[in-house]
């Protein structure tokens, strides 16, 4: 039999969080605007520990639905195949932290809407698959939002070798994760842990942007 | 010389950012680059000079994610 679960209120998980965190840590991270671009192996779970770190306001960005070549690496279930990733990952979001504020655009950024698509957002995390989309966003970025920050995913397949993905800044308020060589090809697919880590080195430099880099004004 | 990626480099004559790129077989439509702390963009690859003294960074993303 399903046990009913009570949904904790509000102030329940604030104060848990703020229990673990620190509570003037906690204000910085509820407060915090981040965009995540793609949202597969990368951007979900970067998204995920977004969230489970109670980073309020997410900014959720793909065009694509679930299909079972994902589940592999990316963070969705049997029940999400052929939704779409925006709806399938707020679902889960808001399992984890009932009230987070969630946008979610179910489009493909492209040259044309990067302007408008990202004016809310302090920070922006690339997670994208194809280099050439990474590229995009970023110079797309760079031109229009100098001021905001962003990081960027680039070589994390295949398996082994975890020491090799790094976090390195890159240029002025951009920062690269990953071991910027080990890209997807035959035989060496992107696999779950390698991805993961990699996102957790993109998660973890977004909460070092919130809570240091960001509060300092530096880049 | 020019500093790229943090890096000394002879720099012989003078050549854009594209001429660059593609001289050392960068895909351009893969990269992002900063010149002297300033973006580069893409639609101004072809007529950015690099001289003397400046510094590149240029950054190449590989698939996946």
């Amino acid at each position: 039999m399903e046990r009913d679960t009570k949904i904790p209120s509000r102030e329940e998980i604030r104060d848990i969080l703020e229990l673990r965190h620190g509570k003037e840590i906690q204000q910085k991270l509820s407060d915090a605007r981040v965009a995540v671009a793609g949202l597969g192996g990368l951007g979900s779970n970067v998204a995920v520990q977004l969230a489970r770190t109670g980073v309020g306001h997410l900014h959720l960005i793909d065009y694509d639905c679930v299909d079972l070549s994902n589940l592999n690496r990316q963070h969705y279930f049997i029940r999400h195949l052929g939704k779409p990733k925006t709806d399938a990952l707020r679902e889960q979001l808001l399992e984890i932290h009932p009230y987070l504020d969630i946008r979610t655009d179910t489009v493909k950024v492209t040259q044309d809407n990067v302007a408008e698509l990202f004016t809310e957002d302090e920070i922006i995390c690339e997670a994208f698959d194809v280099p050439e989309n990474k590229a995009m966003l970023v110079n797309g970025i760079m031109e229009h939002f100098p001021e905001k920050y962003l990081v960027c995913g680039s070589g994390m397949a295949g398996f082994g070798d975890s020491n090799a993905i790094h976090t390195r800044k890159v240029m002025k308020r951009i920062y690269l994760c990953g071991d910027e060589t080990t890209e997807a090809v035959e035989g060496r697919g992107l696999m779950a842990p390698r991805v993961a880590l990699c996102a957790a080195h993109e998660a973890n430099m977004i909460l070092e942007l919130i809570l240091n880099i960001m509060q300092q004004g530096g880049n | 010389m020019i500093t790229v990626n943090g890096k000394p480099e002879e720099l012989e004559g003078s050549v854009t950012v594209k001429e660059y790129l593609e001289s050392k077989q960068y895909r351009t439509d893969r990269v992002a680059v900063e010149k002297n702390g300033e973006i580069v963009p893409k639609s101004r690859y072809e007529d950015t000079k690099i001289c003397q003294g400046d510094c590149l960074e240029i950054v190449s993303f590989v698939g996946g994610g």
